[in-house]
């Protein structure tokens, strides 16, 4: 589900296109767009507080008797919708491992290999101390 | 008082033709798009996102550009657009500990685990303008990736030199359902200064550098990088990660006398932003600790210590709504200060000539 909701609507399609079609559902509720209320904590570590709200996208589907629910940062109803249907059809075994194979692995790597990058980039603006030898 | 008058429709839809025309300036200049905006003038978006109270990158570019650029009003722009929309819940306490740090640096320990990594930053740049356009290099990558950074408070606690938050999953107080109640516990006073005006706070948190409040504090840490989003869904019931999202935390480390119950040892200020925003961040972390001065037991003598007067006026969609609202007609108000003034000065004049 995390890999899904990182994802975007164009990745999903892209994904989802070489592959047999998912099959048809019926949206049990949403796609509905509303407000999430983020918290942190006190000193990173302590009480929890309210921050600030932020946009999410929630949607249920049923597909063959089977739900699917998603719940994506920001306004994309049809990520939404798209990765609740994965959701479904993943509970499928017909589906379950093609899915896997072809949508949710591929796309884990390409995000894995973003946060990798970023790792990385900020290795570079790491700071080396050397020691300065005295004047005389 | 105000009194409803009518006329003026024509002007008004004239003066707001004239703004969008303004707005969009030179028709010989290609239109800016909202994505350019989010890609190209981020902090700005950040800012917005931040004073909007809604951590939405496109709404906040929609509202800049929108706003013409002004930030106060491309705030109120988005949290008047956030009051159109429920709210489905609440996360849980997003983990900074577990940050994909971008920067992350401390001024209290040079050699500190996974060390000082400056990340994107206008520090060490001549702030000279630049007239040739800046070459557009990728960034470079090292080979490896960095290293975990645990918190520089962790280490300090470690040692037991530094007081500690207790964790709690109490439900904290709300500003967007309860409003500002006084005394306004910390929860609330975090929550305000999130979303309050990085200049007001930049201000407040110089003056305790200045002496309004006795400050003398240290970096311990800034870190801004992408922190995960988890929710647990009722349908669902346990705790699903719906994304990430960037953000930029302070601790500012104070040293505390210590009284009879507890020991001399450091204490913290404590700032959290949403957004890449190092400034805003500090300035909050400084005002937090000047405002637990009663919780230890220090005076309050200083703005910036007075959480009633940071509080309510540290709101900018607040404080322009009341500054702005003086441009409203207030004609009976005046006509009858005119009348006392009048009737005061023929007194006066009665008065010197006898």
């Amino acid at each position: 589900m995390a890999v899904l909701a990182r994802a975007d609507r164009e990745a999903l399609r892209a994904a989802l296109a070489d592959g047999a079609p998912l099959p048809g559902w019926t949206r049990l509720r949403g796609p509905e767009t509303g407000l999430l209320m983020l918290r942190g904590r006190m000193g990173g570590d302590g009480q929890a507080f309210n921050l600030t709200e932020t946009t999410i996208t929630r949607c249920t589907v049923s597909m063959d008797g089977r739900m699917g629910h998603a719940t994506v940062l920001g306004r994309d109803a049809a990520h939404a919708e798209l990765a609740a249907a994965i959701d479904a059809a993943m509970q499928d075994a017909a589906f379950r491992e093609t899915l896997r194979q072809r949508v949710i692995e591929p796309l884990a790597a390409a995000q894995e290999a973003a946060r990798a990058r970023d790792a990385r980039r900020a290795e570079a603006t790491r700071v080396r101390f050397h020691t300065m030898a005295a004047m005389r | 008082m105000y009194v409803s008058v009518k006329g003026g429709e024509q002007a008004i839809d004239a003066a707001h033709t004239w703004q969008a025309a303004l707005r969009r300036g030179d028709a010989a200049v290609p239109e800016v798009s909202i994505t350019q905006l989010r890609e190209q003038l981020g902090l700005a978006v950040d800012r917005v996102m931040a004073e909007g109270a809604c951590a939405d990158p496109e709404l906040a570019a929609q509202a800049l550009k929108q706003a013409r650029g002004d930030t106060t009003e491309a705030a109120f722009l988005l949290r008047a657009y956030r009051n159109t929309l429920p709210r489905l819940g609440a996360s849980l306490p997003m983990d900074t500990g577990a940050m994909r740090v971008e920067r992350r640096i401390s001024a209290t320990y040079k050699d500190l685990p996974g060390g000082q990594v400056l990340g994107p930053t206008f520090d060490y740049t001549h702030r000279l303008l630049e007239f040739a356009a800046p070459i557009a290099a990728p960034p470079v990558e090292a080979t490896e990736p960095a290293a975990a950074m645990p918190r520089v408070s962790d280490v300090l606690a470690r040692e037991g030199l530094m007081a500690r938050d207790a964790p709690s999953d109490a439900e904290p107080a709300d500003i967007t359902r309860d409003g500002l109640r006084f005394p306004a516990d910390r929860s609330l006073r975090l929550q305000a200064m999130a979303r309050g005006d990085e200049g007001f706070l930049l201000a407040m948190g110089y003056s305790t550098q200045r002496g309004y409040g006795n400050a003398h504090p240290f970096v311990g840490e800034i870190r801004i990088g992408a922190v995960s989003v988890e929710i647990v869904p009722p349908e669902l019931g346990f705790a699903i990660d719906i994304g990430e999202i960037t953000v930029s935390e302070c601790q500012m480390v104070n040293q505390f006398a210590g009284n009879a119950e507890a020991p001399p040892q450091f204490t913290r200020g404590y700032g959290l932003v949403v957004g890449r925003n190092e400034r805003k961040a500090m300035a909050v972390a400084l005002v937090d600790r000047a405002q637990r001065a009663p919780e230890l037991g220090e005076d309050v003598k200083a703005p910036a210590q007075d959480a009633e007067f940071v509080l309510y006026h540290c709101d900018n969609v607040e404080s322009t709504g009341f500054v702005e609202h003086l441009k409203l007609p207030h004609y009976v108000d005046f006509q009858s200060e005119l009348e006392k003034l009048r009737s005061l000065r023929a007194r006066w004049e009665a008065e010197r000539a006898s």
